[in-house]
């Protein structure tokens, strides 16, 4: 495809090219002062804390940032006070000094220009040109096609702010990709069995339970902070865990037991283990009883669901699906069957996240200790503004009446949808800004969303690294790390009510600048300065400190703040009292009426998904325990531990195809397509035959990412194949099977 | 006094987390690390087994290293404490062949370096950097002779086994099993 968006390596033209390309590290004069500190160990020299909250992943661990009298950042450390942490931040907290440092920073402003030839470029610009130009488009599009044709794609804490510029402009297209292609799956579920989802962090009390059960959930691979140290006070009880998981990943290996599933057919075993504790009467009658909705379809329902069934179709033996049936029931009410995050697999994940719930249900583990706690958040008053515009269209118009009435949130796949012109469509979407989330990494079927930005008039992508997507922008704008900002407060559902405070550390670098100064100044220019009637973000912190009791100038000094419980109900069903859920019934529906009324099975059912063809094998994907997504791979702190990814193979698999530990290979899907690099082959006994898996967020394709680019395969390019939910639209990105190259493809069409 | 580690291999995931927070606190160069993760798998599909250890020097009893050194830069210091002074260290890396855990490295400016065991932070009752940081709570630091000390409780119940015993070093790094 040839448009006029063609990706630019961020090559600038003229002048640019020389400033660009430098790596400044001199924000305050470095002299032989800066020198002599930096070679005394960091706890040794005089130091100046500053609070903050990581933004290296969406855990938002809060800890202090530590600069010396040069004002150098030397580490970040835990805030002892924080639930999030309780101290001690992962790998990437603590590393997430690298990306302040990081030399490949986006440093200035860019605009797309063109050269006489044709090609494209990026000028440098100030923030005044930047900024008149992102509002002249962004008003042009306003007067000509409506609001509603501005879309934001976005992540992260900074994220809200420029949320706010988008809807207070009047569009209500603003979306995460942590919804469809990520957890949805599980709120809807959730919600539909409890009435209310999860959360994040998620209210699981891994603390205290005594049977931990883990469904393709890599704990320890992923590092959700509390939750890994929780895993690790788990083992220290001598608390059972059951990982269930092609590949002995790290937490498999923690565990009692690792039953390596035939991916796929999770619904089977989950059946089966409910089947196990209903028939053998192993379930929490009490609770069944006053509790839930639909036991007795249920029991019918999963009267044939027997361990000798679910063998055929999961390959986990009858005797272990029944132990380990008999451990949960054992342990109950103190077990939990964790619910999982990334969740976007076969396209039934709605139905899967059912499942699990409905197990939870029947172990009477909801609300209850070492189960699910019932978490308690500070709600924090808005600073007061003008109420939104309504949007009179959205981006659903772009799909039939009725279709996704489960959805609570945006999809980004659905912005894609709304974005390419389609007879049908009234309107379309027309411009994009993209905060903080690289599109060509987080979103699968790369060939939509290039089309989609293929049509659009405008992309502004607001990011602090030159990620793949900003190669297709026609405006960048440079945001500062969050070392260098101060952000909103973060208030989120724990054990205990906590407030942590991001303050910057350092004067933004470069020609950077903070997401509340970029929202005000294009907010100004757009005549929405009414929806920021304020100076800066500090005044609308210190504003919502002190409605609730404290104030900016306490949060400076502690960074976090506990709050008492409004309630004693951490645990509110222990003791069976008289509750109503917030579903149709009011009851745990085992038996959904909401699925049912819009046509969805009501009951999860087991369904048999493609398998690879003779030589192809299924890609599975997961995380590496020192990067998050694909944001982390430039680092030098984290790149330091794991620089590129590898393809893990089986040693049979890996013997049959001649392919050696070590052996760098090219990866080819069902669809032909072949990754853009080469990846190492990690030959290993800890994986299945039939798969083979990969660390995301490698195989970057943008070379202004010095230290990443081109190192290992990244799994969102082979991820052509998506299977949706069709009750939540979400992603199922597990269905695509790959193959193994060992000559350079590239090199054989040129012959 | 005996100053030493444990770590507890059923609780560590590998993350690295030790890594970094013992480059940042005491400014390892990028590309060098003075303690590491080890991942030893064990049997064949589906009978697998895997350890994950967080490694550094092993602070020995009865060290090469300081053998070794034809200057006398590498020494025991209070508490057991394999150091190296780097004003006195020619860079001749003697005690890096030496090393059966590889623990040292030549640093860019010139001298050997390794883990101190943050005796920076420890003179000051601290733990090093890298057990305060550990997510999963793995590292255990203190002092052998004191029976209250978290490496003494944490070695009471537990079995424990050091690496290359053979080599006849006495190092003071216990991995719980």
């Amino acid at each position: 495809m040839t448009t006029r968006r063609d990706f630019i390596k961020i090559s600038t033209a003229g002048t640019g090219a020389a400033a660009l390309g430098l790596s400044v590290l001199n924000w305050n004069g470095v002299g032989k002062a800066f020198a002599e500190v930096e070679n005394i160990p960091a706890s040794n020299t005089e130091l100046t804390p500053y609070p903050t909250y990581c933004e290296v992943c969406f855990w938002k661990c809060a800890g202090w940032a530590y600069v010396d009298t040069n004002g150098k950042i030397r580490k970040i450390i835990g805030n002892e006070d924080d639930p999030h942490s309780n101290g001690r931040l992962c790998p990437r907290g603590t590393g997430g000094i690298g990306m302040y440092y990081d030399e490949d920073r986006l440093k200035t402003p860019l605009i797309r220009g063109k050269k006489p030839d044709g090609t494209s470029y990026f000028r440098e610009a100030s923030w005044e040109e930047a900024l008149d130009l992102v509002a002249e488009k962004m008003d042009k599009l306003r007067k000509e096609h409506g609001p509603e044709c501005l879309a934001l794609f976005s992540h992260g804490t900074g994220g809200k702010m420029i949320s706010h510029l988008v809807k207070a402009y009047g569009s209500p297209n603003i979306t995460a990709p942590s919804f469809a292609q990520c957890r949805g799956p599980r709120e809807v579920a959730f919600t539909a069995t409890y009435g209310e989802d999860v959360m994040s962090p998620e209210r699981t009390d891994i603390r205290d339970t005594k049977c931990l059960v883990l469904i393709g959930s890599h704990i320890g691979e992923n590092m959700h902070n509390n939750q890994i140290q929780e895993m690790s006070q788990a083992i220290d009880n001598g608390s059972t865990i059951i990982t269930v998981d092609p590949r002995l990943s790290t937490a498999a290996s923690h565990s009692k037991y690792w039953l390596p599933i035939k991916p796929a057919t999770d619904i089977a075993l989950l059946l089966a283990w409910i089947h196990v504790i209903i028939y053998e009467e192993l379930y929490d009658k009490d609770y069944v009883e006053k509790y839930t909705f639909g036991f007795e379809e249920l029991k019918e329902h999963v009267k044939n669901s027997t361990p000798e069934w679910a063998y055929g179709i999961t390959t986990i033996e009858p005797h272990i699906i029944r132990r380990t049936a008999h451990e949960m029931a054992a342990a109950a009410p103190r077990t939990l069957i964790h619910p999982g995050r990334h969740v976007t697999w076969y396209g039934d994940d709605t139905q899967r996240s059912r499942a699990i719930a409905i197990l939870n249900a029947i172990l009477g583990t909801w609300d209850r200790r070492g189960g699910f706690y019932n978490p308690e958040k500070v709600h924090l008053p808005s600073y007061p503004t003008p109420p939104y515009p309504k949007p009179k269209r959205s981006w659903k118009d772009a799909y039939p009446p009725g279709k996704y009435n489960l959805v609570n949130e945006v999809l980004s796949t659905g912005i894609c949808d709304a974005t390419i012109p389609n007879p049908d469509l009234s309107c379309h979407l027309r411009g994009w800004i993209v905060y903080g989330t690289n599109l060509m990494a987080s979103l699968p079927e790369q060939q939509k969303t290039l089309e989609a930005i293929a049509n659009l008039d405008f992309l502004v992508v607001i990011d602090t690294m030159p990620m793949d997507i900003v190669g297709y922008a026609d405006i960048v704008l440079p945001e500062c790390t969050y070392l260098e900002r101060y952000d909103y407060l973060r208030t989120s559902p724990h054990r205990e009510p906590a407030l942590a405070l991001r303050m910057p550390a350092s004067e933004p670098k470069y020609e950077t600048k903070p997401n509340w100064w970029i929202a005000k100044e294009l907010g100004k220019r757009l005549g929405l300065e009414d929806y920021f009637p304020w100076e800066n973000i500090e005044e609308v912190l210190d504003w919502q400190l002190k409605k609730i009791g404290s104030s900016l100038e306490e949060m400076q000094r502690i960074g976090v703040k506990k709050f008492k419980r409004k309630y004693d109900d951490l645990y509110p069903l222990d003791n069976l009292p008289d509750y109503e859920f917030n579903t149709n019934t009011g009851k745990i529906e085992l038996y959904s009426t909401e699925l049912d009324a819009e046509g969805f099975d009501p009951m999860p059912k087991y369904t048999h998904h493609p398998e690879p063809e003779e030589g192809y094998y299924r890609l599975n994907y997961g995380r590496a325990p020192m990067h998050t997504f694909s944001r982390t791979s430039n680092n030098h702190n984290l790149w330091d531990l794991m620089n590129e990814n590898s393809v893990w193979i089986n040693p049979k698999v890996a013997e049959l195809w001649e392919i050696k530990n070590g052996q760098y290979i090219w990866l080819k899907n069902q669809d032909g397509i072949i990754s853009s690099f080469s990846v190492k082959a990690r030959v290993t006994e800890r994986i299945r035959w039939d798969s083979v898996y990969l660390v995301h967020g490698f195989g970057h394709t943008n070379k202004k990412l010095t230290r990443a680019y081109g190192r290992g395969a990244s799994d969102s390019e082979l991820v052509t194949k998506i299977t949706m939910d069709p009750i939540m639209g979400g992603t199922g990105m597990r269905g695509n099977f790959v193959t193994f190259l060992k000559e350079d493809p590239r090199k054989e069409v040129k012959a | 006094m005996r100053y030493a580690m444990a770590i507890d291999t059923k609780k560590c995931v590998g993350c690295g987390d030790c890594v970094v927070a013992c480059q940042t606190e005491n400014n390892v160069p990028h590309g060098y690390c003075r303690d590491w993760i080890v991942e030893n798998v064990s049997g064949s599909y589906p009978s697998v087994q895997i350890e994950l250890r967080s490694e550094r020097c092993n602070h020995c009893d009865n060290a090469p290293c300081v053998r070794c050194c034809p200057t006398g830069a590498s020494h025991i210091a209070e508490g057991g404490i394999v150091l190296v002074t780097h004003d006195e260290c020619i860079g001749c890396g003697a005690c890096i062949e030496s090393c059966p855990y590889d623990a040292r490295y030549p640093h860019p400016e010139g001298y050997v370096d390794k883990c101190t065991f943050c005796k920076h932070r420890v003179d000051k009752g601290q733990n090093p950097a890298c057990v305060d940081v550990c997510p999963t709570n793995c590292l255990h630091f203190g002092d052998m002779d004191d029976s209250n000390s978290d490496v003494s409780k944490a070695l009471k119940n537990r079995k424990w086994k050091v690496l290359a015993p053979e080599a006849g070093t006495e190092p003071q790094l216990y991995f719980l099993t």
